[in-house]
């Protein structure tokens, strides 16, 4: 994600418009990292807090087919799919071997699913698990390797195409992307939004919890068009814009210039630390002052993160796929206002409840069947546009540094997964002057400004309801529903101050 | 079953039962003859006797469990994204299942102090595995990386204690990756540097390869001891060749036939992509056998050279990553074997004292205090 991020930042700077070829290539490898790290965050990372693995021991596996069966019709919701799944999961708890899931909050208040519905999620953890490494191919396909590809290159990508070549993107490569692509879709389509929508009514008091900010920014993502520059990115796919207090009926620009970072309380220096700073003048110095570890507590009256904290004209903001979904709803998006609509219609909720944890978690549902429906119709006008003879995969006019200005300035943006990223440069003599990146977690996580006001995750949490001071589950829920980048901590005080339990987040 | 008899302070974490990997892994629908295909492809990465797999199966069906500790520092949790990769994927995965992941901070269910109380069971019981992700800063008494107020150094030292043994994945953890690279701004370091007592295995790799460590636990399991490493504590099952030497492109180096432009016909026809700035020569990986996401591809293969990230300070020694290295041996050996007459052996003992003099010279200038022995 770094990586399209940093090349758009050089490109940007030196005018560098990619061919064809390479815009579509970069779309196919952002669109499937959407629909599998979506997938992975919802069962790997979010669903434990909301279902409750114990209690699927006790769910009827006859009634667990009748449940999946209603929601869906994956060819797998079996009774005895089920019960296999069942027994293996009995034989894993006999055994004692519970690995990662030891000491899990099972058995929690909080917990609402009927022990069916605990049953079909797990079952659907453990089918995604697999799918997840099979889907992801297609990064190797295109890149070498998955995690991090190695085909991102200043004014294009390095994978060759050319129907004549074994050594090249041909029709054998296409046809196997496809067939990743039909799988993917299928996924998400019959297991995951539906296990979304199987889950969501038991968990309705979430839609109006955690929603925080009510300001989001979206820098758009997947061109459809060639992108003359950062600021004239072409047509989106997944619109640029930003939503304030929660107002849809209007969606306002997005101009970077208006992109600031506070040091106030992180542990860096500025000059001036009641000003923010814009990337393009941005300084990372340095300068912690919190107590010398080991240590128990932080004074947020003072410094008391590594992460700066970004406004957008002055605005705290939320990032990622709800960001992305309201601002495409918004702008009147058809595929994304046809299943963020046909959502709502099965929950029977209106969109206010979209400003919400619950809304968080189904908007990235929604996100991922939306990208999964375009990936085979971006595969195959790549295919369409190599079988025109066209082969070109990189601009070559600016390869060779010694063609570059004295100096450039240049931003590049991209849709992560979990948010709006941003990176700025300042090139001088053919080298990196300064260069700052803005993160989605950055956003979403930032510390106060110098205005006291916080960012998204701490907004999202007040008022909410513990149930049981020592497991604040319902803490993790809000917490997770924005995919944080880190292991970051949630401190439980008493009223009194008194530190009642402290929980890490990964 | 009731939610009684899974108390995790009731819980026996390591079972009441001797442990039969051929029934746990049944117990999760893996049949007999998946598993002893497992064990030949494990043989294979291992570059074993084929006739070694069925020692690794004997071993791996009545290994007693062992206990794993994942820790992350400053990472990007990329080898733990590889670590989902797992290829083949049901039995090796199971494998490091079996192993009992107790702590992982990205895919363990429970958070805070319960995650820390199973962390506290694992390391008082000793005999676990430790794998560590991310570098270590040191500067300013490490305040640079610190999780619930505690320095990743404090933490690697107390999770080692009784440990049998501590696999570094990654570059970061092994040499220090990037958050090392000039000029360090946090003096990290990677675990190896710390670490004095207790045996290390580095496996570098942005990501790692997790075949690799599969593999390295397999070998464990199956022999008893770490398999055999180089000086850099890298195994030599997976670090013990050179990229060039076992890439298929390696014919087309040979040949003269050189990719000059990103989607010329040699880019399109696979040819060689040295001097594209590839760092196959000067790097030890299995990439080229093994490949990537269960034998997908790897870099070369999808036509952009080696980045050398299975080898220390690759970020300040393979930079720039696009500008060819200065010697390689062996260059063009075709197009010149007419005019100089000479033997293909001849010109390839030759290249490789000047390879080693050219590799002695650029990592001088770069400054790296790294010897490499060819």
């Amino acid at each position: 994600m770094h990586a399209v991020c940093s090349v758009r930042a050089v490109e940007d700077a030196l005018g560098i418009q990619i061919p064809p070829n390479a815009r579509l290539i970069r779309n196919i490898i952002q669109g499937i990292q959407y629909v599998q790290d979506h997938t992975i965050h919802f069962y790997h990372l979010h669903a434990l807090d909301w279902v409750d693995i114990v209690s699927a021991l006790d769910a009827d596996p006859a009634a667990t087919a009748q449940l999946a069966q209603s929601i869906s019709d994956w060819p797998k919701s079996s009774a005895a799919y089920f019960k296999g799944v069942q027994d293996r999961l009995k034989a894993f708890v006999a055994s004692g071997q519970l690995g990662p899931f030891a000491n899990g909050y099972w058995g929690h208040p909080a917990y609402k699913l009927p022990p069916e519905a605990n049953l079909m999620a797990v079952a659907h953890y453990l089918e995604a698990l697999d799918w997840q490494r099979e889907v992801i191919k297609a990064h190797a396909i295109l890149g070498g390797k998955n995690p991090h590809l190695q085909t991102y290159l200043v004014g294009g990508m390095a994978c060759p195409v050319d129907p004549n070549s074994q050594a090249a993107l041909n029709a054998d490569s296409i046809a196997h992307l496809k067939e990743l692509f039909v799988k993917a879709r299928e996924f998400v389509e019959k297991v995951y939004l539906p296990d979304v929508l199987a889950v969501a009514p038991f968990y309705l008091e979430w839609a109006g919890l955690g929603e925080g900010l009510g300001n989001f920014l979206a820098y758009g993502e997947f061109p459809l068009t060639d992108t003359v520059s950062s600021d004239e990115p072409g047509d989106l796919f997944l619109p640029r814009g930003i939503i304030l207090n929660r107002d849809l009926s209007k969606v306002h620009p997005v101009d970077h210039r208006k992109i600031a970072e506070y040091v106030t309380h992180s542990w860096f220096a500025y000059d001036d630390e009641s000003q923010p700073k814009h990337p393009w003048d941005g300084v990372t110095e340095p300068n912690y002052t919190g107590p010398q570890p080991p240590y128990e507590f932080l004074n947020t009256d003072d410094k008391y993160s590594w992460i700066k904290a970004p406004r957008y004209d002055g605005k705290a903001m939320e990032v990622g796929p709800l960001a992305r979904m309201l601002v495409a709803y918004a702008s009147g998006h058809e595929r994304v206002k046809y299943w963020v609509d046909t959502v709502l219609e099965k929950l029977g909720v209106g969109p206010e409840v979209l400003f919400s944890t619950l809304g968080r978690t189904a908007a990235r549902a929604i996100e991922t069947v939306v990208v999964a429906e375009q990936l085979i119709n971006w595969t195959d006008e790549l295919a369409a546009n190599i079988g025109s003879g066209d082969l070109r995969i990189h601009e070559l006019d600016h390869w060779d540094p010694s063609t570059w200005p004295k100096e450039a300035m240049g931003w590049g943006w991209m849709e992560a997964p979990r948010g709006a990223l941003g990176h700025w440069i300042h090139i001088k003599d053919g080298k990196i002057e300064n260069y700052q990146a803005v993160v989605p977690s950055t956003w979403n996580g930032s510390p106060r400004d110098a205005n006291g006001q916080p960012g998204a995750y701490e907004a999202s949490l007040v008022g909410t309801p513990v149930a049981d001071p020592e497991k604040p589950l319902e803490i993790l829920r809000t917490i997770h529903s924005f995919d944080p980048c880190m292991a970051c901590a949630v401190h439980v005080l008493d009223p009194n101050g008194r530190e009642v339990v402290r929980i890490r987040i990964a | 079953m009731t939610r009684e008899q899974i108390d995790p302070l009731e819980l026996s974490l390591t079972g009441g039962e001797p442990f039969n990997l051929v029934e746990a892994l049944a117990r999760r629908g893996v049949s007999r003859r998946e598993f002893l295909k497992f064990c030949t492809i494990m043989a294979g990465v291992l570059a074993l006797p084929v006739e070694k797999a069925s020692r690794i199966a004997r071993a791996l069906e009545n290994t007693p469990r062992v206990p794993l500790v994942w820790l992350e520092f400053q990472d990007c949790a990329g080898c733990t994204e590889s670590l989902l990769r797992a290829s083949r994927p049901t039995v090796g995965e199971l494998v490091l299942d079996v192993l009992s992941v107790d702590y992982h901070e990205t895919i363990m269910a429970p958070a805070g102090e319960q995650a820390e109380a199973s962390k506290a069971a694992t390391v008082e019981k000793g005999g676990h595995i430790v794998v560590v992700e991310g570098s270590i800063p040191l500067k300013d008494g490490g305040l640079y990386c610190c999780i619930g107020g505690k320095t990743a150094k404090d933490i690697l030292f107390e999770t080692v204690e009784g440990a049998i043994a501590v696999i570094a994945v990654g570059n970061c953890a092994a040499f220090g990756g990037i958050p090392a690279a000039s000029p360090n701004p946090t003096e990290a370091v990677g675990v190896a540097d710390l670490v004095k007592d207790v045996p290390v295995v580095n496996l570098p790799g942005c990501p790692l390869n997790v075949v690799n460590l599969t593999a390295t636990v397999v070998h464990f399991l199956t022999f008893g001891s770490l398999p055999a490493m180089d000086h850099l504590k890298r195994p030599l099952f997976a670090y013990g060749k050179r990229i060039h030497d076992n890439c298929e492109r390696r014919p087309h180096f040979d040949a003269g036939q050189f990719v000059e432009e990103w989607g010329d016909e040699g880019h399109r026809l696979g040819w060689c992509l040295y001097k594209m700035g590839c760092k196959g020569p000067e790097t030890y990986h299995n990439c080229p056998t093994v490949r990537w996401n269960e034998g997908t591809s790897w870099p070369v293969m999808s036509g952009h050279g080696c980045l050398g990230c299975s080898e220390p300070n690759f970020w300040d020694t393979m930079t720039p990553f696009y500008q060819r290295l200065p010697e390689v041996p062996g260059f063009g050996v075709e197009a010149t074997i007419d005019k100089v007459g000479l033997g293909l052996t001849a010109v390839a003992a030759a290249g490789v004292a000047a390879h080693a003099i050219g590799s002695a010279v650029r990592k001088k200038a770069a400054g790296a205090s790294q010897e490499k022995e060819e």
